[in-house]
């Protein structure tokens, strides 16, 4: 591991230092809380194109996103706590996927998979949203058009890392809360 | 056997409505007229109700825009089939942009409804008695028409492209 590295996303990470004994673990309860968390998402697969149907190849058997604890995919964003926006987002859509990520409680994350969905796409047109990220935050992109599922699975780990190393009230850090200032949330 | 029922439809046609014909080609096995923006309702009906032409299904129709064409910019394009026959016939009507009205034609094919509000969203073409036009596919706040040739076809609000990378 490069010391670089360390300063970003640590995508090897091992058991939280805790002490050990027969039978019991104890550690720090952020820590407990963060993989119980980074390892039971539930997503809400906003899909709307292509990607789409490229999650539906995650989603299956040969590349599985259920062996990362995301099995339980949920259409509903009061029971999710990831937002796959997986697709072309037209301008028209822009206030619908607002109001989704508004209806999500914390914590949550979202992930923007595909091109259209970071940055427009090919599509430079009147009717697209050039990326989701100038209506809701982003946390992680997954670039592709579409990428493979092998990129959605990285992705998905990328946001697993984040979850686990994130403060467990991450809402209420003063960070957060200028960054949906700046989206006018709340 | 279908080159003379088409020359029927030709020659029905100009019969009824010879002066309102502005122009008829053949393209592939299907003929195309160019009617006069007054006498296009009246033309359709004909088609439709005549029981030897009896072209009762509406494939499509689309809005036309050549701003070239001064005083007939704009125009709509109907494609009638027939279906027990299996005949096409295609027709267009050019009207200009100062005064882009024409009457619908929901009452005659009720599929026309929501065409009709594509062709005033994209191209704001007015239809004279549709009972609800309004946008279809854009959004309601949009205050242009964008399949007019009048605009570039990137999004005016990009902010992230450099205009060196893409030879502009």
């Amino acid at each position: 591991m490069s010391k670089e590295e360390d300063k970003k996303v640590n995508l090897d990470a091992d058991a939280p230092p805790g002490i050990e004994g027969p039978g019991f673990f104890a550690t720090r309860i952020d820590k407990v809380v963060g993989m119980a968390r980074a390892n039971s998402l539930w997503p809400l697969p906003f899909a709307t194109s292509c990607c789409g149907i490229e999650f539906m190849a995650t989603m299956a058997s040969t590349y599985d996103l259920g062996r990362f604890g995301a099995e339980r995919l949920s259409f509903s964003p009061r029971q999710a706590d990831l937002l796959m926006v997986m697709g072309t987002i037209s301008k028209k859509m822009g206030p619908v996927l607002r109001q989704v990520y508004e209806q999500m409680a914390e914590p949550k994350w979202v992930l923007s998979m595909g091109a259209c969905a970071s940055s427009g796409g090919v599509f430079d047109t009147y009717s697209v949203l050039q990326g989701i990220d100038r209506i809701i935050p982003v946390d992680v992109y997954i670039p592709g058009c579409p990428p493979r599922p092998e990129q959605v699975l990285d992705g998905i780990m990328q946001i697993q890392k984040l979850v686990e190393s994130e403060s467990i009230r991450r809402r209420d850090t003063p960070e957060y809360k200028a960054l949906l200032a700046k989206y006018n949330i709340e | 056997m279908e080159n003379t029922l088409l020359t029927t439809v030709g020659d029905k046609l100009k019969a009824k409505f010879g002066d309102a014909i502005i122009s008829a080609e053949q393209h592939y096995d299907f003929p195309v007229y160019v009617i006069r923006r007054d006498a296009i309702y009246a033309v359709l009906q004909f088609l439709k109700e005549d029981e030897e032409l009896a072209f009762t299904f509406l494939t499509t129709m689309c809005g036309l825009h050549y701003p070239d064409n001064k005083g007939q910019e704009l125009g709509v394009m109907y494609q009638l089939h027939n279906l027990p026959k299996n005949l096409r016939i295609r027709l267009k009507t050019f009207f200009p942009v100062s005064d882009p009205t024409l009457p619908t034609i929901t009452t005659l094919f009720p599929t026309a409804n929501w065409m009709e509000r594509q062709e005033f969203d994209f191209y704001g073409i007015i239809f004279k008695g549709h009972p609800n036009l309004k946008r279809i596919l854009n959004m309601d706040e949009m205050t242009y028409h964008p399949m007019r040739k009048e605009y570039p076809l990137e999004d005016g609000t990009r902010e992230d492209k450099d205009d060196k990378m893409f030879g502009r």
